[in-house]
């Protein structure tokens, strides 16, 4: 397959330029000025689209195995496409967990059956129990380059220090879900003013910083490399950005709901807006944006958890947590991006979809071992073709019955957004062309 | 704010505005006559279906329902959940599509999760919802019927009728409200009501059975409970509930007791004319001495009896208007 992307803004690393760009046999082949089309090539005009590196998730709920009613390898890879995604990180919370060889093959087996690439992130404890280390080792010569419990995180701090100990050596990366169970136990949403007029039990924005301290201090004791998931806190960024210049080995993510939701969503007791962590305060919100536009984060994740909606359709303490992401993300981390009446920097919007992502994940062409082809890398002759398009004047409005996941529990259905991923190539390949899967 | 409770679903007092608490108190105070009749029963509803839902145990309340839906002459549909499909999994909403395809007119529900009542009326918008206690958030009939039987006794001491004196009464009356306030959904409605009256509305609680945050609450702190006691004109003392693991939160029972249960001793500080209030039902010996509790400062009783006018009220109001008329 050989493509012609034309005139759209090419982002690159620092700066951006119009450019013509083209994919042939998986690789990007040329990007100049204007190129003439070689034949047989598909021409797409891409003018006043941003065009960059292909989106990387590093936090994706693909359900599969054991709770394919809400979500498939194969339908979140299609909801991935079309939210401009090349690869996803499937989390090891699935029924059984992702904590060994088997179930690792497993996954990425069915993943290499999409059109884009799954990496697999283990579990650090067998079975997510947080007692026993998983096979760390066994799992990363299979290319696993990211480990977590996520959907709790690992509370036994000397668990923790074991398994940073054992991960070191081998290269690999423990990522965190910073929520602290005996603080955070039986609750549903923020602990705060809303929770307390809602009658709601709160989880305090306590729980996920004593966590984010507790394992700066461990990676400092062993030099070992912890990712933040999902951070939602003003505190907890701030934690991570002065631990970051002391020179630690820590990554973090925010959630693109932690960007666009507050706390005060959850007062109609929609338990579409139940997520862990928890939704925040306004001001949480207003840190989280700003840290976005400092680039003090490597990564917009997008916590993509489908629930079938049986679960979500009870109250809002039964119901269980998490919403999906994967679709709009990209918009969303757009309009996060913008501040008031300015523009959102391609160049920051490429780094947090694809070049810090792809870094933490360990997906980039000159990351050893790479499993998958290579990912977050420049807009340049020679690369693996993994390219996402976005028109960041597209509005649309997001309907949760027109989701491409197999689930339905989108806290944004009928929210008006600006910017849209209009084609996305994965691989070589034309995966999503004007908005639609290919 | 809501003005008027008329054709509308009752599923918080946080959302009423002092129009239309003082709307049910009115209507209530014309229904209390009725109970004092031979013949109960007025037509109001006659032909109309009451569903009453309770998920979660209450036999008081649950009564008091009921017997306002009869008095009403509506038919009432009483679902009993511990023998029913919920307990085989049935979710919420299907439990109410179900109930909704028998055709009702109205569906009183209790529940234990907070927001459920706010769920259901959106599951059935043609039905009216009136909440009867949704976990630790509200439980609005009791609210009312706490502000009804309060105005009530105040007016009777001024030989007059409680429905000519309006608000008047709660002007700068000082309502204390002891106990367990983290965990309780009568709390909420109470603070509500009271201060959307014009009330000062006090609290006394240990600091674990405080609310996480009292921030944008219409209430002040009490810094000593005693002290609180002498100030107070109105002393709603609230159920210690056990059953939601509020151990963990104290010591102790003979602890809590102690610091904040109104003993006899502690109620000698009240002054003679302080109204003491229990929604129950009472752990006596823990939140209230029994002869605090059957002292004549006690209107527990009164408060029993106010909840049938209050809730005919709510169900008149709420089934027989139309949202049209409550915006006009």
């Amino acid at each position: 397959m050989t493509l012609l992307l034309r005139q759209g803004l090419v982002v690159g690393p620092t700066s951006t330029r119009v450019a013509d760009v083209l994919v042939s046999e998986g690789r990007i082949v040329d990007v100049a000025d204007t190129i003439d089309p070689p034949r047989g090539a598909r021409e797409i005009d891409v003018r006043g689209c941003w065009v960059g590196p292909g989106f990387v998730d590093l936090h994706t709920h693909l359900r599969e195995p054991g709770r394919e009613a809400a979500e498939t390898i194969e339908s979140g890879a299609r909801a991935g496409a079309v939210g401009g995604y090349c690869a996803l990180v499937a989390m090891p919370n699935t029924e059984p967990a992702l904590d060994n060889v088997a179930l690792v093959s497993y996954v990425l087996d069915k993943g290499a059956q999409t059109p884009l690439d799954i990496a697999v992130a283990g579990a650090i404890s067998q079975g997510r129990e947080g007692r026993h280390l998983a096979p760390l080792a066994e799992m990363a010569a299979l290319g696993v380059r990211l480990f977590t419990d996520d959907g709790t995180g690992v509370q036994d701090p000397s668990l923790m220090r074991r398994a940073l100990e054992y991960a070191r050596p081998l290269g690999v990366r423990l990522a965190q879900h910073c929520e602290d169970e005996s603080l955070a136990a039986g609750g549903s949403m923020n602990e705060g003013v809303v929770s307390s007029r809602l009658g709601l039990v709160g989880r305090p924005a306590l729980a996920e910083e004593l966590m984010v301290l507790r394992d700066i201090e461990l990676v400092r004791l062993t030099g070992g490399a912890v990712h933040f998931l999902h951070l939602s806190t003003a505190r907890s960024i701030a934690m991570v950005a002065a631990a970051r210049r002391e020179g630690l080995d820590v990554t973090c993510e925010v959630a693109p709901h932690h960007l666009t939701l507050d706390e005060t969503a959850c007062a109609g007791f929609d338990a579409a807006f139940k997520v862990h962590p928890p939704l925040r305060t306004a001001l949480d919100v207003a840190a989280l944006r700003q840290a976005l536009r400092d680039g003090l984060l490597d990564a917009v994740a997008t916590d993509h958890a489908p629930h079938s909606p049986e679960l979500k359709d009870r109250a809002f303490d039964e119901a269980p947590a998490g919403m999906l992401g994967l679709e709009h993300a990209a918009a969303l981390t757009h309009e996060a991006l913008r501040g008031d009446g300015a523009d959102a920097d391609p160049v920051r919007f490429f780094d947090v979809m694809s070049r810090g992502p792809a870094r933490v994940a360990q997906l980039r062409a000159r990351d050893a071992r790479v499993r998958h082809s290579a990912h977050g890398g420049d807009v340049v002759a020679g690369e693996d073709a993994n390219l996402t398009v976005f028109d960041p004047r597209e509005r649309w409005s997001v309907s949760r019955d027109q989701m491409h996941s197999r689930a339905r529990n989108t806290p944004y259905d009928g929210r008006s957004l600006v910017g849209r991923v209009t084609t996305t190539i994965a691989k070589g390949q034309l995966v999503v062309h004007e908005g639609k899967l290919v | 704010m809501i003005a008027s409770i008329r054709g509308r679903n009752l599923l918080s007092l946080d959302e009423l505005s002092d129009t239309a608490i003082l709307e049910v108190l009115d209507t209530a105070e014309l229904f209390v006559e009725v109970n004092q009749r031979t013949i109960k029963k007025v037509p109001a509803l006659k032909g109309r279906v009451v569903a009453s839902l309770f998920f979660e145990e209450s036999t008081r309340t649950r009564l008091s329902f009921e017997t306002a839906a009869k008095r009403l002459s509506a038919d009432v549909l009483s679902l009993a959940v511990a023998s029913s499909s919920v307990k085989k999994g049935e979710s919420l909403r299907d439990t109410i599509a179900t109930i909704d395809a028998l055709g009702i007119d109205a569906v009183v529900m209790r529940h234990s999760s907070s927001g459920a009542a706010h769920q259901v009326g959106g599951y059935v918008p043609h039905v009216r919802v009136i909440n009867a206690g949704d976990g630790l958030h509200q439980h609005p009939t009791q609210g009312l019927l706490d502000v009804f039987t309060v105005r009530q006794v105040l007016a009777e001491r001024a030989h007059a009728k409680g429905s000519e004196t309006g608000k008047e009464l709660f002007a700068g009356l000082h309502v204390l409200i002891v106990g367990d306030i983290r965990h309780s959904r009568v709390a909420r409605s109470d603070i509500a009501a009271y201060s959307a009256l014009g009330a000062e509305v006090r609290l006394a609680a240990p600091g674990t059975l405080r609310p996480a945050s009292l921030q944008d609450w219409p209430v002040s702190v009490a810094d000593d409970f005693d002290d609180a006691l002498q100030w107070a004109d109105v002393v709603g003392v609230l159920r210690l509930q056990r059953e939601r693991g509020t151990g963990s939160f104290v010591p102790s029972l003979a602890e809590f007791t102690q610091t904040f249960g109104l003993t006899t001793e502690r109620a000698r500080r009240l002054r003679p004319s302080t109204i003491v209030m229990h929604p129950g039902p009472m752990n006596r010996g823990v939140e209230i001495d029994s002869a605090v509790a059957d002292s004549p400062a006690a209107v527990i009783e009164r408060q029993v009896s106010n909840g049938v006018p209050i809730r005919m009220a709510t169900l008149y109001l709420s089934v027989t208007g139309s949202a049209e008329e409550a915006s006009s």
